[in-house]
């Protein structure tokens, strides 16, 4: 059945749009990213999924960016496509507190200065149990890490995004605990996979899809990637969360993709892919098992969901 | 004044009225039409639009009460019969395009999770409600007896908000909103009730 328009991928005009964009290279963002990755694929989409199963596609830009749970712009998946529009990602600062050497305020263009932008494509996987594959453009949280200097008694980063309810509308109602606030292991923000998001395809990060800057972390549930983070802090012990504080019978701390572990509202057993019609199984660990299993090989999982 | 025959005279263009959504969304489903994620778009609406029509048939009664308005009971049937179609159409969607007849799925998912446990047993409830609306079966059971059977329209209305409630993850103003509209019903009701004995002495 021909219904779902996923087969609409706009690879063409994505391409087009990366010449364009590489011919310009109009932000300070873009001219990091010269690297080789980048010119590699103007015409080979084979880097993208190269990491990806074969039974892996690109979901489209238009998808990507009007279908989000983004609660600063409201409830609903269209609300962030729709009420971000007054959003400005720019100017941006990240403040860096906690335990570490020193705490500090970099500006995000400083930050892009001193990191290397490459591409990512990931599978999402929503606690919803819908998914979708995303090429994102970014750099290893551990980079940022380092220019942070923690010092050795943090076990824990927390981020925090920004609260600015005259330009992100859903904050000004109480939905949930505003600012909204996430965390991770330290060896989990130190593992390769996780990266500090600019872009997608190939564009500055759109306001619904978190921009300018935000977290992915491939391998648990969307709401662990937070968006729009304003602030990063070491902790030495385990950071409340946005999710876990208002439900926490619901959402854990580590909210790893796990088809075995049930949540009370959606089995996490099968998922749908948008753009596709029929469900598919959930891979544990979103499919990333091999890169991450190891982290958790002494915790009960059903335990600490 | 609204007489019977004013509420019958209605009964065609509201029909085509509250029929007419459902066939849009069947034809932009087809289309490719119905957004980025359209089974649950198509399943949101159809639950959406059944709560609302279960809401309706409740506030005709309530509505009935005043005089001008006391034939409108006659278009009650016809709303409570759509609500059960959207109910049904809601209900398949489920079961055929989010699951694809995985009855073994299906039945453990209805068990273990609440918000669609509400949703199937009010889905259960409206059956005989719905089997029992000619005149024919009224006359059948007796009107004693079909009215007691229609009172399952409150249990029906309340699990069906409370379904509703449940599944939202973090702001419920809208089931909030429907479940208090609910209440306020049921309340008049019971109130009529017992101010009733007082009038007749």
């Amino acid at each position: 059945m021909k219904i779902l328009g996923s087969e609409i991928t706009p690879y063409k005009t994505y391409l087009n749009r990366r010449k364009f964009i590489k011919g310009s290279l109009a932000s300070a963002m873009l001219a990091t990213v010269t690297s080789s990755a980048f010119a590699k694929h103007d015409s080979d989409l084979s880097i993208y999924t190269n990491n990806l199963n074969e039974k892996d596609k690109l979901n489209s830009y238009e998808e990507i960016t009007t279908y989000n749970n983004f609660y600063e712009f409201g409830t609903h998946k269209k609300h962030p496509h729709l009420n971000s529009g007054n959003f400005k990602p720019r100017p941006w600062t990240i403040k860096i507190d906690g335990l570490v050497k020193k705490p500090q305020t970099f500006d995000l263009e400083k930050i892009l200065s001193n990191v290397t932008i490459e591409d990512r494509v990931y599978r999402l996987r929503c606690v919803e149990a819908w998914s979708m594959v995303i090429p994102w453009q970014g750099f290893q949280l551990s980079e940022l890490i380092k220019m942070a200097e923690p010092l050795s008694s943090a076990k824990y980063v927390q981020f925090v995004t920004v609260f600015r309810p005259e330009e992100m509308p859903g904050q000004q109602k109480r939905t949930i605990i505003w600012p909204y606030r996430e965390g991770l292991r330290m060896d989990e923000a130190m593992n390769p996979l996780t990266i500090l998001a600019t872009g997608l395809y190939g564009h500055e990060m759109p306001n619904q899809n978190g921009a300018p800057i935000r977290l992915v972390v491939p391998w648990k549930y969307g709401f662990k990637s937070i968006k729009s983070i304003v602030e990063i802090r070491f902790l030495d012990t385990q950071p409340e969360t946005s999710w876990e504080t208002l439900a926490p019978w619901e959402y854990g701390f580590y909210a790893n993709v796990n088809p075995n572990v049930n949540h009370p509202r959606w089995s996490q057993g099968t998922e749908r892919r948008i753009g596709e019609f029929k469900r598919r199984e959930t891979l544990m660990f979103n499919g990333y098992e091999e890169e991450v299993a190891h982290l958790y090989k002494d915790l009960d999982l059903t335990k600490f969901y | 004044m609204f007489s019977t025959r004013n509420f019958n005279r209605s009964k065609p263009v509201l029909f085509i009225l509250i029929l007419f959504p459902s066939l849009l969304w069947a034809y932009q489903f087809v289309t490719g039409n119905l957004g980025v994620n359209p089974i649950e778009k198509l399943m949101d609406e159809l639950g959406l639009m059944a709560l609302r029509l279960i809401i309706i048939t409740l506030m005709i009664t309530t509505l009935s009460n005043i005089k001008p308005l006391k034939s409108i009971v006659v278009i009650r049937r016809m709303i409570g019969l759509f609500a059960f179609y959207y109910v049904c159409l809601h209900f398949s969607t489920y079961i055929v395009l989010d699951h694809f007849l995985d009855i073994q799925f299906i039945i453990q998912d209805i068990i273990k999770r609440p918000f669609i446990t509400f949703g199937f047993i009010s889905f259960l409830f409206l059956i005989p409600l719905a089997s029992t609306s000619t005149n024919n079966m009224i006359k059948r059971l007796g009107f004693k007896l079909w009215k007691k059977i229609h009172y399952l329209i409150y249990p029906v209305a309340i699990l069906a908000s409370m379904h509703f409630y449940v599944l939202v993850r973090a702001d419920k103003t809208e089931p909030v909103i429907y479940m208090g509209i609910i209440i306020l019903l049921l309340l008049h009701r019971i109130f009529k009730r017992l101010t009733r004995p007082q009038l007749a002495q």
